[in-house]
């Protein structure tokens, strides 16, 4: 079988029919350039997170109190972790795999600076937190383990502290009040960009002996003050599962629980984070695929039409084909070859549109992800829409291929 | 009585059309034979099914009931590629509404035949343009069915008909859309193809052109009411039966066509 005689036949068809090959184009490109639009933001979206998420470390873990679940207090966290435990843990003895550990202790406060104040998240911590957070200076530095021993009267804030306070971000040296008491500014935080997740904009940082001891009014557990997390850094990636363990091993030990009893804190490590976030992102793309399924369906539907709508003039030229001599193989060859071309031409056309979209938003400044166009979308979108032109353009094809000649060209 | 030898054999062929709940008898048990070289006419009033056999005899339509041979195969016995192949190898069929493809310029309408006979694009334009010259459309070659006049379309379906080189020549109302000009020449070129072996039947309602056949077939209500050979022809058709100088040069019959003949007879 000679195909290639068939390609002059479709294309001289295509060229005198431009109106329903543009139209039937159009259907497809449509489908095509949605679908791989959206589902490259959706892709998009999930991998800015994700990498958000692994640029913070993958080797940190946060230990934190479970709440209370009846009593008086249900619903609050349980007060148990406490600085003894940091202590414990940073006995590199017991705790071979743990590096860093970064007690902090948080509350919300006012600061007053002249005229303004400003509410803040002021967290009291150590030194080290910087690091195991990786915390970025726009200015000054963070705390040093100078002013953590001394329990100094110094703060670093994010840059939305010192906009508010100060109407500017170049602040180091300046002074702050805490409940009347001053605080010098050493240091301000890089603007994190995007609101919200993980951002440090809006907090404050002060060293942990001042926040337990002036401050917050702390309590306190077997003589140890209360923390509201402990942050810890494994050795290595692959030393995280064992550091949980160390760590869960010594904090069970020192709570005086025993086998049957629950944890009266949690573990949660990057790893874990990023599978939630995972189960997230899936939600968002299944939302979106949905959406794109849509535009499949509607562009689909608009193949349908341009074909059901031209079934009589085809069913007559099939007629007259036959008449003429054709096979019922020349016939289906040649709306094969016709609806292959259409709907590659097409598809095509709207990856070219799906991956210009994508050139323009990666673009755009300050916009926190580019679309990210997959192989896998590509052939789903193109064979979708490939199978519609194919079916709707053939069905009607090979039923006037059933018909005698003289029925087909009477076909109203 | 007609042997099995015919071109042609019908024997009680009928024909109904259902149009919903009603039945409408095209054709009433016609029997038909008609030889290879005949030049035959059928005439009759509108309606009487004259196109309804037409049909049938070109293999675009089957009988209801009987049974129709075309060299001694039943037609009803040949698969869809025979038939396909002797549509387009035997038989030309020139339809009473034109039946041009609405967008396709007149060569690519007379190229068809040549593209389902599998002959080379190159070798199919030049036949397609030939061709179109002998119908005197040379000039009209690259016109689309809406830049052309009625008998100029007609006149395109014809040269289509006749570009493979048929055997069998049918043609329902050839002349009805052309003016008396250009109805003579093609009237002229069909019977020099006669001369040549063409076997020619024609539906008409002009009794000028009735009166050249050799056979004038006159149907009534789906029937065959009067069949006249010769003088008989002739007389009863009240006209003479004077044979023109050929105007146009004879076709060249292409081997490679007979050689597929040959196949599809095998096959058939
Ligand atoms: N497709 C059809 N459906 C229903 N009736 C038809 C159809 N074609 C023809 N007829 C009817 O069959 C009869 C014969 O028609 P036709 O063969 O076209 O006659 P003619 O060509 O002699 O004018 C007429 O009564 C006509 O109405
Ligand atoms: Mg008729």
């Amino acid at each position: 079988m000679k195909l290639v005689r068939y390609f002059p036949v479709a294309f001289d068809s295509i060229a005198s029919n431009k109106m329903r090959a543009s139209l039937t184009m159009l259907g497809i490109i449509i489908g095509v350039a949605a679908v791989l639009t959206i589902l490259g933001i959706g892709r998009g979206a999930s991998e800015s997170i994700l990498g958000e998420v692994a640029s913070q470390g993958t080797t940190r873990l946060t230990i934190s109190p479970v709440t209370e679940t009846d009593g008086e207090g249900a619903g609050s966290p349980v007060q148990t972790l406490t600085m003894g435990d940091v202590k414990a843990l940073a006995d590199p003895a017991f705790h071979p795999d743990v590096v860093e550990v970064v007690p902090q202790y948080a509350g919300n406060l006012q600061l007053v600076a002249g005229s303004n104040n400003s509410q803040v998240r002021v967290t009291g911590t150590t030194a080290a937190y910087a690091d195991v957070l990786r915390l970025e200076m726009a200015e000054g530095r963070f705390l040093t383990e100078d002013e953590i021993t001394q329990m100094s009267n110094v703060i670093v804030i994010g840059t939305t502290v010192a906009s508010d306070l100060f109407e500017r971000t170049q602040v180091v040296g300046e002074s702050v009040r805490i409940d009347g008491e001053p605080y010098t500014v050493v240091g301000v935080l890089e603007e994190s960009g995007n609101a919200g997740f993980g951002s440090n904009d809006e907090s404050g940082f002060i060293p942990i002996g001042a926040a337990h001891g002036r401050v917050f009014n702390v309590p306190r557990y077997r003589g140890e003050y209360v923390v509201t997390s402990i942050s810890a850094d494994a050795l290595s990636e692959e030393r995280v599962e064992a550091a949980e363990l160390q760590i869960e091993q010594t904090l069970r030990l020192r709570h005086g629980l025993n086998a049957e009893d629950d944890n009266d804190f949690s573990i949660s490590t990057q790893a874990s984070l990023l599978e939630t976030i995972d189960t997230v992102t899936g939600t968002l793309t299944l939302l979106l695929s949905s959406i794109a399924a849509i535009s499949l369906v509607v562009g689909g539907i608009g193949i349908m039409n341009i074909m059901l709508v031209s079934v009589t003039e085809r069913t007559k030229e099939i007629g007259l084909r036959k008449a003429l001599g054709a096979h019922t193989s020349d016939v289906l060859l040649q709306f094969l070859i016709e609806s292959l071309v259409l709907t590659l031409l097409g598809g095509l056309i709207g990856i070219a549109i799906s991956y210009g979209a994508a050139l323009l938003v990666s673009r755009i400044p300050n916009f926190s992800f580019d679309l990210l166009i997959g192989v896998d979308a590509v052939l789903m979108a193109v064979g979708v829409s490939a199978g519609c032109g194919l079916v709707f353009g053939l069905y009607p094809a090979m039923r006037a291929t059933q018909l005698d000649p003289i029925e087909a060209l009477r076909y109203e | 009585m007609p042997g099995p030898s015919a071109l042609i054999d019908m024997q009680e062929v009928t024909k109904v059309y259902q149009m919903g709940e009603t039945k409408v008898l095209a054709l009433d048990g016609v029997s038909l034979s008609i030889e290879e070289g005949e030049y035959v006419a059928i005439v009759g009033t509108s309606g009487s099914g004259k196109s309804t056999l037409m049909n049938i005899v070109g293999l675009l339509d089957r009988p209801t009931d009987g049974v129709y041979r075309i060299r001694g195969h039943s037609a009803g016995d040949l698969t869809g590629r025979q038939l396909a192949d002797l549509r387009n190898r035997e038989i030309g069929f020139v339809f009473q509404q034109f039946n041009l493809l609405a967008r396709a310029p007149a060569w690519r309408q007379v190229e068809l035949p040549l593209f389902y006979a599998g002959i080379a694009r190159s070798a199919s334009r030049r036949r397609a343009l030939e061709t179109l010259a002998q119908v005197g459309l040379a000039e009209r070659a690259d016109h689309k069915p809406e830049e052309l006049s009625g008998g100029q379309q007609q006149r395109v379906a014809i040269a289509r008909a006749l570009v493979n080189r048929p055997s069998l020549l049918l043609a329902d109302e050839p002349t009805g859309a052309l003016d008396t000009r250009t109805g003579e020449e093609v009237m002229a070129l069909f019977e020099k193809l006669h001369a040549e072996g063409l076997t020619l039947i024609i539906i008409t309602h002009d009794q000028e052109v009735a009166d050249r056949a050799r056979r004038v077939i006159t149907m009534r209500d789906g029937a065959i009411i009067s069949d006249l050979r010769g003088a008989a022809a002739t007389t009863a058709s009240g006209g003479t039966n004077g044979l023109r100088e050929p105007a146009l040069a004879p076709l060249p019959r292409p081997a490679v066509i007979e050689q597929i003949e040959e196949k599809v007879y095998e096959a058939g």
